[in-house]
């Protein structure tokens, strides 16, 4: 390891701007002529739109048009897109119904929009937004999933009758019944995964701006993807040819999986740019986040799990019904099924499973991945299972849990997954004695005497990142590739820029993807640069979501250079007259081993690009590109462990403890990994103890601000303590595995296990608000 | 509409703005101060912390007309040209940042508790008084670490000067 190569804990090469001001997000960017949208949008759950009247906000001051639902129809602009085609167990594909990006007819989620106007300023677009008149007829809407699947239940799209999208399945059904039926004990379990609403701090925005001389479109937006933004646009919605659209997504303030999709709003945006033959910007407030930013989670699940007389598992079944809210949003339908379903054997050797998901349209805003996405309600579910099951069956959680692990590597569960390698008797021992786990019931008698109930909670989680390859993707009904690509340009002065498709929004891929670079060359962090966002520079990406990054698109950048050093190593060994096989490369210079030849990277570059001296029949230059597919899954996995006080007298949880023990393989920068663990964890408990979106029973979002829907702030929080135990990922040279999602996804069944334990009462929803806490305890 | 006028970040400045027009406008919009942000409509976030007359505000619960006459340093005049702030070197030292997006808020506010606790600060107390800013990325974990390891750097500075 160099000191700024794999291993080194560099501080990041972005925070500069960042720390003093200069970070450029899509609302601090202006263009000459610009324009300003806002949205008008339905104070209704499910409403006809009757009509529409904006001749008076027409005659104020600085507007430029009202633009309605109908005009996007006529103008032939297409429907939202679901990404993911999913067969129910029928046969039959998902039915799904039409999203238009602003409401023609019929509005299905407060929040929808059904027009927009564009004014010269923000507040004149505002004032005159106030003034248009929509004239709705309300319908019954159907507020949860109870309401949706309930007989004669309100119908939200005619494509989808009883409001079921898909009735899908996996697994093996008559192997899970028979292995009930040699059960000596079975578990059962009810659980809610509550609904939440992402609210990365940066709000949506979007500025759209149209050339008429070249017919040429800009879009700067706030993506995790801008490629794949760029590809549905064109392809699907009719905006423009690829060849005539430029998305840019410059910096983007936090993502967790909301920014992945293609909203109304961009779209709107773009379509408007050229109607009023101006630039339109359009920045949501934090109240519109709530409403239209796609939600996540929000399953109801029942579980069974039968063991044997020895407490070895036998089978585990499982009936999830999934929220998908009013319209199938970009990757929604994968959720609740590929990325979930299949998760469902966590670090367990569970012989069968059955899994039944039933997706249903509600008249609320539309449910997507959220940081983790279908994991941690598979890790959810299959942890606080194993909890029941240990205090059922009497016997110490950890002892059951280790009982019960994959011992032998490459294992292939019965719910498609073939996990490569992991180790988990080294993260749960090593986050057991980070916890001294031995040491708890004296510190439990302890807490009792001071009149505190005190728990503690293991949560052991696998998820599976950088899904892939594309080919088994594909066959599973993903409507794109999963793999992803880099440039590498060796500048003639030595310079290094390094073009991914990936897209950082905190994850400090312009560090991470350097220190790849400066471990293989030996040059310095600052000879290298990272370029990523921009469709007109990086050649195509499929962005950043799943814990992708690293494993796939760090990947394509070795993938890259090795074609780059193999170029190298050529003209090197050309110039020094020596043999190519004879050529090392050590801080920054090729040199012929044994020798002290050497040349360096810039006069190595300054050749490829002279073209004087090349060896015959080379090509100038010294640039290379690299499409990468991962050939499986990578699987993190670890082990949580939360110790915690409950007051009995309030209800309220303090923290004593939370250790958190990864093997995420291979790590490039330990700082930066940490940081997206601590961030993780922030958020499994937030979950776990604060959030929840709530709807009334009219479908109205009642946690729709910051001082309704309770964002963890840093005194509801500890300091975690982590530690990593290591297997190097099999599947790709880094040999790393993707941390992004991991605490996300582990931390909720540690702190709901921990409260369970204190209280001594297993049935606790989350959020364990302290009064759901406290009725637990009092009943 | 009205003039008014204010020193933002050492330099006098004069606006014309509509009275309802909130001192974060003036700073983005007027001024192309974009280091302050803005993440929520309901003073809640923080992203919009600026110092006036030297105490942390929310910008975005300030008219521009309340800071008529005031002294306005934003996250771009903390710095003292390419020295950072203790404060801004302790979160990039400490990986206190993820996003950025909260982060100018995050500073200002941390300088603030700084200079109202002088070295009399520990981890809860932090916590405590970060609670005004929300971040989602970072977990609060490494932003207690910088603003404690901040606190020790001022006093430093504030001895040697």
């Amino acid at each position: 390891m160099g000191v700024e190569g794999i291993g080194a804990r560099v501080v990041r090469k972005e925070d500069r701007r960042f720390i003093t001001g200069q970070g450029r997000y899509v609302d601090d960017i202006k263009m000459v002529g610009m324009s300003y949208a806002h949205f008008i949008r339905s104070p209704h759950a499910h409403a006809k739109v009757k009509g529409l009247d904006s001749a008076e906000a027409m005659k104020m001051p600085g507007v430029i048009a009202v633009l309605t639902g109908q005009q996007l129809v006529d103008d032939k602009v297409g429907n939202l897109i679901c990404g993911w085609a999913i067969t129910s167990k029928d046969g039959s594909p998902m039915k799904m119904g039409a999203w238009p990006a602003m409401a023609p007819e019929t509005v299905r989620f407060v929040g929808q929009a059904v027009a927009v106007v564009i004014a010269e300023t923000r507040n004149q677009a505002k004032d005159a937004a106030e003034a248009v008149v929509v004239n709705y007829e309300e319908l019954p809407a159907v507020p949860d999933i109870a309401a949706a699947i309930k007989p004669g239940a309100p119908q939200l799209h005619p494509e989808a009758p009883g409001n079921v999208v898909y009735d899908w399945h996996l697994g093996d059904e008559a192997a899970v019944k028979d292995a009930f039926s040699k059960a000596a004990n079975v578990v059962t379990l009810d659980l809610t995964n509550n609904r939440l609403v992402p609210n990365a701090m940066e709000p949506r925005a979007a500025i759209a701006h149209y050339d008429q001389a070249d017919e040429h479109y800009t879009l700067y937006t706030t993506s995790q993807n801008p490629h794949v933004a760029r590809l549905v646009l064109s392809a699907f919605y009719n905006i423009a040819p690829e060849n005539k659209l430029r998305v840019i997504a410059p910096d983007v303030g936090g993502g967790f999986g909301s920014k992945i999709y293609i909203y109304p709003e961009e779209m709107v945006a773009l379509w408007a740019s050229k109607k009023v033959n101006r630039p339109v910007k359009w920045t949501g407030d934090r109240s519109e986040a709530f409403l239209t930013d796609a939600h996540g989670r929000d399953h109801v699940s029942k579980a069974e799990m039968a063991f044997d007389k020895d407490n070895k598992i036998l089978g585990l079944r499982v009936k999830t019904h999934a929220n998908f809210g009013a319209y199938m949003s970009l990757f929604s339908s994968a959720v609740p099924t590929y990325l979930y379903a299949t998760l469902l054997s966590g670090q367990y050797v569970i012989p069968a499973i059955y899994a039944e998901v039933m997706g249903v349209y509600t008249n609320t805003t539309p449910v997507d991945a959220y940081r983790g996405a279908g994991r941690p309600e598979a890790s959810y579910l299959i942890e606080r299972m194993m909890e029941t099951a240990a205090r059922q069956l009497k016997v110490d959680p950890t002892e059951l849990r280790k009982k019960n692990f994959i011992n032998q590597f490459p294992y292939q569960t019965p719910v498609i997954m073939a996990y490569d390698i992991g180790d988990f008797h080294a993260s749960i021992d090593a986050a057991m004695k980070a916890i001294d786990y031995a040491g708890f019931p004296a510190r439990k008698a302890k807490a009792k005497a001071d009149g505190k109930l005190r728990g503690i909670g293991i949560s052991c989680y696998i998820e599976a990142c950088g899904i892939a390859p594309s080919k088994a993707v594909g066959s599973l009904g993903a409507g794109v590739g999963l793999w992803e690509s880099a440039e590498i340009r060796v500048n003639p002065v030595g310079t290094i820029e390094v073009l991914t498709g990936s897209h950082s929004h905190g994850q400090g891929h312009e560090t991470t993807f350097c220190q790849i670079i400066a471990e293989r060359l030996g040059v310095p962090l600052s000879q290298v640069s990272i370029i990523h966002g921009d469709t007109d520079k990086v050649q195509f990406g499929m962005g950043t979501y799943g814990s992708r990054s690293l494993a796939v698109g760090g990947t394509a950048i070795v993938k890259a250079m090795e074609k780059v050093e193999a170029k190298a190593r050529k003209i090197a060994a050309h110039a020094l007259e020596a043999s190519e096989s004879d050529i090392v490369i050590e801080n920054g210079e090729f040199k012929v081993t044994g020798t002290d030849k050497s040349i360096a990277l810039p006069m190595v570059a300054l050749a490829a690009y002279t073209a004087h001296n090349l060896p015959d029949g080379m090509e100038p230059g010294l640039k290379e590109t690299a499409f990468y597919d991962p050939t499986n899954f990578t699987f993190p996995a670890g082990a949580y462990i939360c110790e915690l006080e409950v007051d009995p007298t309030t209800g309220k949880t303090s923290f004593v403890n939370f250790v958190a023990a990864d093997d995420f393989g291979r790590l490039i920068n330990p700082m930066i990994v940490e940081g997206q663990v601590h961030g993780g964890l922030a958020q499994g408990i937030g979950q776990a103890l604060l959030e929840g979106a709530v709807y009334d029973g009219s479908g109205q979002l009642v946690t729709a601000s910051f001082m309704d829907y309770t964002m963890p702030r840093a005194d509801d929080l500890p300091s975690f303590q982590l530690s990593h135990t290591t297997t190097l990922c099999p599947g790709n040279p880094l040999g790393v595995k993707g941390c992004g999602e991991a605490g996300a996804i582990g931390a909720s069944a540690a702190v709901i296990n921990a409260i369970t334990d204190a209280i001594g009462n297993n049935k606790l929803e989350m959020p364990a608000t302290p009064d759901r806490v406290w009725h637990a305890i009092h009943g | 509409m009205s003039t008014v006028k204010l020193t933002v970040n050492g330099r006098a400045v004069s606006v014309d703005v509509e009275d309802r027009t909130l001192l974060v406008h003036v700073l983005r919009e007027n001024l192309n101060l974009t280091g302050t942000h803005v993440g929520c409509d309901t003073s809640q976030c923080g992203a919009c912390v600026v110092h006036v007359d030297g105490r942390a505000v929310k910008s975005c619960t300030m008219l521009a007309g309340q800071a008529a006459g005031s002294n306005v340093t934003t996250i771009e005049g903390l710095a003292k040209g390419d020295e950072l702030h203790p404060m801004q070197a302790a979160f990039r030292d400490n990986h206190g940042l993820q996003c950025g997006y909260c982060t100018p808020g995050m500073i200002m506010s941390a300088v603030d508790i700084v200079h109202r606790h002088g070295g009399n600060l520990d981890e809860e107390t932090v916590r405590h008084e970060l609670e005004g800013n929300i971040c989602r990325c970072t977990g609060y974990h490494n932003i207690v670490k910088a603003v404690l390891d901040a606190a020790g750097r001022m006093k430093v500075a504030q001895a040697a000067e």
